[in-house]
Formats: C-alpha cells, sequence, structure tokens
C-alpha cells in the first residue's frame, strides 16, 4: 500500500488546507461555482432561506442560461426573467441566451484551470477533468450554501485508475472510447470515485476530445474524471484564462482502488443503446437501425472538432430526405469560428438545421422533440427514455462521425467508409 | 425516528435515474413541488403518483437516483408524500440532494420486498420489519453526516444553527 496520494486526495487536502485521504470528510474552499436554467431557480430559493445577502465572491459563481434557451413557454421564461433579476441583485456574472452550454463557456471563459476545486449545479460538472480541474456536479442546495459561503463539504472519495492504450484507429474518436469504458464499468461501476484517466491514448487526444471523456464520466457513477495536465492541456488553459494555473499530478504510489486497462488500437465506432448509457455495441450491432432525427452537439460533442468532423464525413452531400439533423454549437464562440471556416453553410446546404448555441433538444423541453416511435441518433451523453421529450421514442448515443454518416444513409451507419 | 408504510415497486427496478423520477417536460418549467410531485415516475409508470399514500416507501434496486443532478427530484418525491426511498445503492448526486431537503435514503437489500407488503422503518436501530412477510432486515449504517443533516432538518437547518457546517462528533 502507498503513502502518496491521487489527484483528488492533493486537490482536497489543499482546499481543506488540511491532510486528507480517502474516506474523510473534508469541509473545502471552493475555486468557483456555477448554475444552469434547471437548477438555478432553486439555488436562488436556497440562497433566500439561507438569508444569504450576497455571493462570497462575485466572480467566482455564475449562472448560465443554456438547458432551454430561448425560452419555449412561460414557465421557462418565469425562470429565465428570475435569474436575470437575481444576477444583477447580487451582482454576478450571467450568460443569457445564445452564449453557450455551461460546460463549455465555463473553461472557455477562463473561470476554471488546472488544481481548482470546482462545484456545479449540473452533473456534467465533471467535464473540466479534463484541463485537471476536481470538479463535480451537486444539488441546487449544496450550490446555494458554496454561493453563500465559498465552501462545501465533500466525502474525499477513493480513486479508480483508467489507462488507455493504443493508437486510436480511423473513424474511431474519443466519444466511443468513452462509450466503450462505460460499458465495461456499468452506469454504477464507478459511483462516488474519482476517475484518473491516464495512457498513451490521452496524450494523443485534443483537449476537445478529452473533455468528452471526462464529460462522460458521471454517467457510471463518478464524482470526477481526472486527466494529469501535460503540455497541451497547459496551453489551452493559458490560452483560455489569465489566471495561473496548478497543474496536480498523482503520486507514483498513490493508493487505487482499482487500475483498469484498455487497449483502443481494435476499437470499432460503439454506439449506446436505448435506454442506458452502458447498453453499448459496435457498429455492427446497430447497423441500419433506421433512425428519424440526427442530433449534433450539447456539452459532450459540440465543440469545433466535432462540427469540423461531421463536415468531413458530409462533405456536399444531402442529407437523407427522411432524416432531420438538427446542429446546436456549443457556444457563440465555436458557432462564429465554424461561420468563418465555411463550416455552417456546408451543414446548411447539407440539409441541417443550426439552432443557436445551447443545449438543444438533449433535455427534452424544446428545438427536436422526437414523435412516438421516432428513433434518435444523438452525440449527447444520456438516452434516458423520455430524455428528449418523448418516452416513446428510441435514443442511441454515438460520435459525431457516426451521427454524420447516418444522418447520411437515413439509418445507423459506419462512418468509416465516409473518411 | 419510526416510519410506517407500504412499498411501491417500479417496472424498472435498477438504475432509477432522475430524469424518470422527474422528467425534463415538467422540471424546466414547473417551480412548485406540490405540482411536480403529480408527474413523479410518469415515463416508467402511468398515474404512480395519484395511487401514492402519505408514507408510501419508494423501493427499488442500485444505482437508484443516477444521472441528472436536478433537486427537483427527491424534492417531488418528498412532496408527493413518500416517507423514504429504500434502495440497495444510491448514486451520489441524488443522495447528497435527499439528505439535503430531509428525505431519508435507506439503503439495504430490497429483494425479497413486494408491493404492497407493509413496512416499520427503525432508522436508528436500522432495522426493517417487513410486517406482510413478518421478516427483519437490516439497513446499511447511515454515515453520520447525512444522520447529522437529517436530525438538522436537512442542510439548510443545519447551516443556519451552526453557522457553517458543524460535524466533528
Amino acid at each position: 500500500m502507498g503513502k502518496g496520494k491521487t489527484i483528488a486526495e492533493k486537490i482536497l487536502s489543499s482546499h481543506a488546507k488540511k491532510d486528507v485521504r480517502a474516506g474523510d470528510i473534508a469541509i473545502c474552499d471552493v475555486d468557483f461555482c456555477l448554475g444552469q436554467d434547471g437548477t438555478s431557480s432553486i439555488i436562488i430559493d436556497s440562497f433566500r432561506k439561507l438569508k444569504a445577502k450576497r455571493a462570497f465572491n462575485k466572480k467566482k459563481f455564475s449562472m448560465i442560461i443554456d438547458h432551454s434557451a430561448p425560452s419555449p413557454n412561460l414557465g421557462v421564461s418565469a425562470i429565465h426573467r428570475k435569474m436575470r433579476a437575481f444576477a444583477k441583485e447580487i451582482g454576478v456574472g450571467l450568460y443569457d441566451i445564445g452564449e453557450g452550454v455551461c460546460h463549455q463557456l465555463v473553461p472557455e471563459e477562463g473561470k476554471v484551470v488546472c488544481g481548482d476545486l470546482v462545484l456545479g449545479a449540473d452533473s456534467h460538472t465533471c467535464t473540466y477533468g479534463a484541463i485537471n480541474v476536481l470538479s463535480t456536479g451537486v444539488g441546487s442546495t449544496d450550490l446555494a450554501i458554496t454561493v453563500a459561503s465559498g465552501k462545501n463539504w465533500f466525502l474525499v472519495p477513493e480513486t479508480i485508475k483508467v489507462v488507455i492504450d493504443g493508437r486510436i484507429p480511423k473513424g474511431v474518436y474519443s466519444k466511443d472510447i468513452i462509450l466503450h469504458i462505460i460499458n465495461a464499468f456499468g452506469a454504477d461501476g464507478c459511483t462516488y470515485k474519482s476517475v484518473e484517466f491516464t495512457g498513451k491514448t490521452i496524450k494523443e487526444l485534443s483537449v476537445d476530445a478529452r473533455f468528452t471523456i471526462s464529460n462522460m464520466a458521471v454517467e457510471m457513477g463518478a464524482k470526477c474524471g481526472l486527466m494529469e495536465a501535460d503540455k497541451k492541456a497547459l496551453d489551452w488553459v493559458r490560452r483560455h484564462s489569465k489566471r495561473r494555473p496548478r497543474p496536480v499530478s498523482a503520486d507514483k504510489d498513490a493508493r487505487y482502488a482499482k487500475v483498469r486497462r484498455f487497449d483502443i488500437s481494435r476499437l470499432a465506432p460503439q454506439v449506446a443503446h436505448p435506454h442506458t448509457v452502458d447498453n453499448v455495441t459496435d457498429i455492427q450491432g446497430a447497423k441500419n437501425i433506421k433512425i428519424d432525427q440526427a442530433y449534433l452537439g450539447t456539452c459532450t460533442n459540440g465543440r469545433l472538432q466535432d462540427l469540423r468532423i461531421a463536415g468531413k464525413v458530409l462533405r456536399k452531400r444531402k442529407i437523407n430526405k427522411d432524416v432531420k439533423f438538427i446542429v446546436a454549437p456549443a457556444s457563440k464562440k465555436i458557432f462564429l469560428e465554424a461561420v468563418k471556416e465555411g463550416l455552417i453553410t456546408q451543414l446548411v446546404n447539407c440539409g441541417c438545421t443550426v439552432l443557436s448555441p445551447g443545449c438543444g433538444p438533449c433535455v427534452g423541453t424544446h428545438c427536436g422533440v422526437p414523435a412516438d416511435n421516432e428513433v434518435v441518433i444523438s452525440t449527447a451523453n444520456r438516452n434516458f427514455k423520455g430524455r428528449m421529450g418523448n418516452p416513446k421514442s428510441f435514443i442511441y448515443l454515438a460520435s459525431p462521425a457516426t451521427v454524420a454518416a447516418s444522418a447520411l444513409e437515413g439509418k445507423i451507419a459506419d462512418p468509416r467508409k465516409y473518411l | 425516528m419510526i416510519l410506517k408504510g407500504r412499498v411501491r415497486r417500479l417496472s424498472v427496478n435498477d438504475n432509477i435515474n432522475t430524469d424518470y423520477v422527474i422528467s425534463g417536460r415538467y422540471k424546466f418549467k414547473i417551480q412548485d413541488p406540490k405540482e411536480l410531485a403529480k408527474h413523479i415516475f410518469e415515463d416508467i409508470a402511468e398515474d404512480f403518483s395519484s395511487k401514492i399514500k402519505k408514507g408510501d416507501f419508494i423501493v427499488a434496486g442500485d444505482n437508484f437516483g443516477c444521472g441528472s443532478s436536478r433537486e427537483q427530484a427527491p424534492m417531488a418525491i418528498k412532496a408527493a408524500g413518500v416517507g423514504a426511498v429504500i434502495a440497495k445503492g444510491f448514486a451520489r448526486i441524488f443522495y447528497r440532494n435527499s439528505f439535503n431537503i430531509g428525505l431519508p435514503l435507506l439503503e439495504c437489500d430490497t429483494d425479497s420486498m413486494s408491493e404492497g407488503d407493509s413496512l416499520e422503518v427503525n432508522i436508528e436501530k436500522g432495522i426493517i420489519i417487513n410486517k406482510t412477510q413478518n421478516v427483519e432486515l437490516h439497513i446499511k449504517s447511515i454515515p453520520y453526516v447525512m444522520r447529522k443533516l437529517l436530525k438538522d432538518d436537512g442542510v439548510i437547518e443545519h447551516f443556519k444553527k451552526h453557522g457553517g457546517f458543524k460535524f466533528e462528533t
């Protein structure tokens, strides 16, 4: 048994200002916290119940209107108005409609840097693990306590080390890798654990691609999905933030609950079938399933690289006449960059419908609710029954390349022949 | 604390996610927990909410409450009158959220419990008596922090009472 520490133990120790280990309870200072329009209404209510008057630090809390944006109905409009008024009242940042998805905006705006401890009232807050941030999702009341006090309590998690090696095959992307890993662990295989993703494959991936992996750590129950900060990650953080990164690595003799190795050199494109994320097969097991809708976007796969991959698959081809292909860039910056590159023109000419930056139809409130028995293939992170607003529809999850190839053929298709 | 009520099971046993507890169709537009309570488990069990009696226990398998961080999930369960959720295991965000708002979650082997069984739960002693089947089951002990939050009636009251977190024994 080693005496060394994992990344999670180190970050929680430094933020608790004392030495803590897996199993300990730590009360920590939080570097940044966020809420979105599905969770902020209760954050505001809980903040009032706490009789708090101000945020612990105006620069360290932001709210993002992304989940149902622009508002599809009166109920949501009332929540958006409540958020805008509250942001003004206590003087904190608010990203309004069209700015983008919270988990793209927070790192892109430089709010978080390596070594930070971050809480978000959204389960996919674990995304920033890709840039060496211990970030995790909490509920609204937990978040309100942090907004008011700058602190929260943490159970220091045990860590599972996931080593990913092997050259990435053509047509296979980080989405395929993480679906494969979730399939191996199951939906509760990492409950309350910190996961450290490491290995040669991670080093090969771009930071955009790494975000996809950390984003989905929660789909196997993990508290966070951390990566060490290499030069690529540090350069990315320095390009986006003026704050000084404080990279944290695991000790060589750190104690792990489990170490699991994956060789992805022969991996095929992966597809998660309805209605759970861990219900995964190779593309072969999903091929030829007829689809009605395709969706490219979300905090998992709405980044510039993802749009480029879709563009590469589609080229100048028209999407299948029976398919609705919806695209939502993850942020305004990505949207504008994609416009500049001619990607948006290309996608629209192929037959895609482009939405303003935000969560789009992922959470089932608007912008592409499927009809009864309709089948959707999506780059999102969840395919639960009813997730996109209709419990009688079926959602498959895959990479941007597989989604684009499927949109061309009108059925779930192998992207490799288009690349 | 002694709780009495009936077992309520759902068509899904493991991995009941918070989207199933309360769908995004409702949680984004409805702020009143009592209104949300009318729609719990709607996507996996029609009319479930109208058949809930005060004190009923939701009983499930592994990984209850996985997925989205929505606090509306435990809020709506509590507002529906459910006394506690009993499962083999819980997802972490749902676990915190529930104790934060004073909804008890009990970990226990639930395989033997059938729809409609009458239960008597003694949280202090960590025992569930299934009166219908005349069986006694043991609850996995609730961590100290969670017991403290339950006792203080949720994290907001805890925080106000102690002027911060106070978990020392």
